[in-house]
């Protein structure tokens, strides 16, 4: 017996975190969201993402298998899954299947399988994918379809403005135009925004499930707040500073925080474990570097949503981040009292 | 509810034995005392075969200031002076007695009566800290830094403060909490003595919230008799047992990185087993030979305390509670955070063995590790504030200029990081590979930058 004893160094105990713990949990704090959008947009935001979850699926399953020969299976760990809700939730509910399997394509194919797979990736393969297919079909990419057209809308819905292409117009328009938008944007009822009775991506309208998807990977300590709250309150002073300055012009606070994938970005695809930030210091820089980036994409650039390109390109700093903060070391707190 | 500021993890505690009183475990047949048992030069051994010892005679000398000296638990004879495989896995010189007997040293005194400061107020800081010296008491936590020479601090450092530690932050373990139920006022006594020896006027004890008991009886008991030492209750979270988090938990100050020592920032920490050793070393004459040894495992037929001589095996105490289990896979000298794995269990028990763990078979085994996913809950799981995951990487690739800029000096191998790691990282193999590494590369540095003679 004694001859067998196992030897190795501490610790000789783990606390039984997984990848597939968090991947999983992840995926379940979207479940909100993916209800609240089966019932605004009907059973297309279900197709949609099923679609999506599928084809990231088996693109990681067939590149790891026939491509990179890798014996072990990698689609267990949940990240391929992930990606997919993720990708689908960045889409119109009304998009044409085979747009879907491009996007997946290129976002497990080129931005996660050639850098190493997992962990390797420098870019969020889910954003990655909707930037590709939003430059290579932006009318697909940009008709929404309006809420509340019955369970059974799919491709055939019809398709209008978002709040947030609103708020565009009141910025870039005059005269006429600029009126109706204004009329338009403070017509807008709060309670819509928040609850997801708007037009927009699959994934992005219900604020609150995604608040509610916060919660609940904040309670299983999946992530931080740093990220999510750092780019939540950048977009709102920002906003504020910019609405207070001249009303007519800009949307307010609660119309920038609620119209586009702000909430999504911010809690679900910023707070990407491959490519955000390691310590606190940096998620906070990182984080308020998207809010910034956000609002002045959303204002000024030629597109009306800035969320997913200001994660991108900070996703590209994040190597830079990492070398420049550090975490607090011991003995840099100074005493108390 | 106070505790360090920076890390932690909260490991499942598992404290199965903690209702469990200390028992007398019984004489070993023959017990080895190997003369390298804490950190220093080891000592020097002064018996040779055939010598009578007694209970409490000195059969080894210190080797220097930082050493201590150590005495033999067992009466009998000198059977050998060789080599024994100690709990570090390494063969070190050792003697051997076999056991003949119980007489003890007759300078010991053997009575249960307290004897506080009270009744000895002759004593002075320099009594105390020499019979300390002369009793070879060092930590009792596991460290084994002789305890004397915490109490000479170097020149210009000030302590202002004595800290008990009396977290026992590592899972499994209650030889301490043990200790404090059934041996409080001795241990007070015990921490009045550290203060006195070390000249300062204040002293805390923390304490874990998770031995209410001992909170409730310490507090108590300070209140009525000790308004100089304060119970300071922490929340539980893992390394609070660590020199560093202690002190930060307690006062809130940081030890800087080193050279700077907890003294530095005005602390002595000592371990409540110790102010236990340095009650009976003062004012019972009697030398370091026995001490509490946690014996546990969720396998184990009957986890136990133990008040054991020093120099039994542990494969002794094992049996007394019920034996090895069938399906044991590790046995854990220590905790299941910092303990050492043992290569087989005839190890003897030494001055810094507070535990024995036994693992089965599934317990044992690591997960499979799985490539980096960059989640940094290591970063946000070190009490150090380092940045494990680069750390490991680094040390893996030999960057070794790069490590020690990213000071994994500073890295207490406490293991937080590797417990936490979802994807099963083996980093602190890897870490301290590197920090052995680099501490290397700085010793050579210094000695090539000193003056030649
Ligand atoms: S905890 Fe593990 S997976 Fe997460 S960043 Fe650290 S090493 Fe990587
Ligand atoms: S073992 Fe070292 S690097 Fe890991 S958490 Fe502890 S101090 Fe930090």
């Amino acid at each position: 017996m004694a001859n067998k004893l196992i030897v190795s160094l501490s610790p000789h105990v783990h606390s039984g975190d997984s990848v597939q713990k968090n991947m999983y949990w992840v995926c379940i704090a979207l479940i909100p969201a993916l209800l609240c959008s089966f019932i605004s947009f009907g059973v297309g935001a279900i197709i949609t993402t099923a679609i999506s979850v599928a084809a990231c699926v088996f693109f990681e399953w067939a590149i790891n298998k026939f491509m990179l020969k890798n014996p072990k299976c990698t689609v267990c760990d949940g990240s391929a899954i992930l990606t997919g809700i993720l990708l689908a939730f960045n889409m119109p509910s009304n998009i044409q299947p085979w747009i879907i399997i491009v996007g997946a394509l290129f976002a497990i194919g080129v931005v996660k399988m050639t850098f190493g797979g997992l962990g390797c990736n420098l870019f969020n393969p889910a954003l990655a994918g909707r930037a590709f297919l939003l430059i290579s079909f932006p009318v697909d990419m940009t008709t929404w379809p309006n809420p509340g057209q019955g369970f059974g809308t799919y491709l055939d819905a019809e398709t209008g403005a978002t709040p947030l292409a609103l708020a565009k117009q009141l910025f870039k328009t005059t005269g006429a135009q600029h009126e109706e938008a204004l009329r338009q944007i403070t017509s807008l009822e709060w309670s819509d925004m928040f609850f997801g009775n708007r037009g927009g991506c699959l994934g992005e309208v219900c604020a609150a499930a995604l608040i509610l998807g916060l919660i609940i990977l904040l309670v299983k300590k999946v992530i931080t707040w740093h990220i999510p709250v750092s780019i939540i309150a950048t977009v709102a002073v920002l906003s504020s500073i910019l609405y207070v300055s001249n009303p007519t012009a800009y949307a307010s606070a609660p119309v920038e925080l609620l119209s586009g994938g702000l909430f999504l970005g911010a809690i679900f695809m910023a707070t990407d474990y491959v490519t955000s930030p390691m310590s606190p210091k940096g998620q906070l820089v990182y984080g308020v570097a998207i809010g910034v980036l956000t609002v002045i994409i959303r204002t000024y650039g030629a597109y009306p949503e800035g969320m997913s390109f200001a994660i991108l390109i900070m996703n590209a700093f994040v190597p830079l981040i990492n070398n420049k903060f550090k975490p607090k070391r011991f003995g840099e707190v100074p005493a108390k009292k | 509810m106070k505790t360090f500021r920076i890390g932690g993890v909260h490991p499942a505690e598992n404290k199965l034995s903690a209702n469990q009183p200390i028992k007398v475990a019984e004489l070993p047949k023959v017990a080895v005392y190997p003369m390298g048992q804490h950190i220093g030069a080891p000592a020097k051994c002064i018996v040779a075969k055939g010598d009578k010892v007694k209970v409490g005679t000195m059969i080894a000398e210190a080797g220097g200031f930082v050493s201590a000296p150590i005495f033999s638990g067992v009466s009998g004879t000198v059977l050998k002076v060789d080599t024994v495989i100690d709990a570090s896995g390494y063969a070190k010189p050792a003697v051997y007695i076999t056991v003949e007997g119980d007489e003890w040293e007759p300078t010991i005194d053997r009575s249960e009566a307290l004897v506080t400061l009270k009744d000895k107020p002759e004593l002075t800081p320099e009594d105390i800290v020499n019979k300390i010296k002369a009793a070879g008491v060092v930590g009792m936590g596991g460290a084994c830094f002789p305890t004397h020479v915490k109490l000479c601090p170097p020149p210009g450092a000030k302590p202002e403060w004595v800290i008990i530690n009396a977290v026992e932050c590592e899972p499994y373990l209650t030889a301490d909490h043990r200790l404090m139920l059934e041996k409080a006022d001795e241990i007070l006594v015990g921490v009045d003595l550290l203060m006195k020896g070390g000249k300062v006027t204040k002293g805390f004890i923390g304490i874990e919230e998770n031995k209410p008991d001992a909170i409730a009886l310490l507090t108590e008991k300070c209140k009525a008799n000790y308004p100089n030492i304060e119970v300071v209750p922490l929340k539980t979270k893992y390394p609070q047992g660590g020199e560093k988090q202690l002190i930060d938990a307690v006062v809130a100050r940081q030890v800087p990185a080193p050279p700077a020592i907890p003294v530095n920032v005005g602390a002595i920490v000592q371990n409540v087993g110790t102010a236990y050793a340095v009650y009976e070393a003062v004012m019972k004459n009697k030398p370091l030979f026995e001490r509490i040894v946690t014996v546990t495992g969720k396998s184990l037929k009957q986890p136990s305390n133990f008040l054991t001589r020093m120099g039994t095996p542990m494969s002794q105490l094992i049996d007394a509670c019920g034996g090895l289990p069938e399906d044991t896979g590790k046995v854990i000298g220590g905790g299941p955070m910092m303990g050492k794995a043992l290569v087989n269990i005839e190890v003897p028990i030494c001055k810094g063995s507070s535990g024995v763990l036994i693992m089965n078979n599934k317990e044992a085994r690591r997960g499979e590790p799985l490539p980096c996913i960059r989640c940094a809950k290591c970063v946000g799981a070190c009490p150090m504030g380092l940045e494990p995951y680069l750390l490991a990487t680094c040390s893996g690739k030999q960057m070794w200029e790069k490590v020690e800029a990213e000071e994994i000096t500073s890295c207490i191998e406490c293991g937080s990081c590797q417990f936490t790691c979802p994807s099963n990282r083996p980093m602190l193999d890897l870490i301290r590979m590197g920090k052995q590494t680099v501490m290397g590369i700085i010793r050579a540095r210094q000695a090539a930058a000193a003056p030649k003679k």
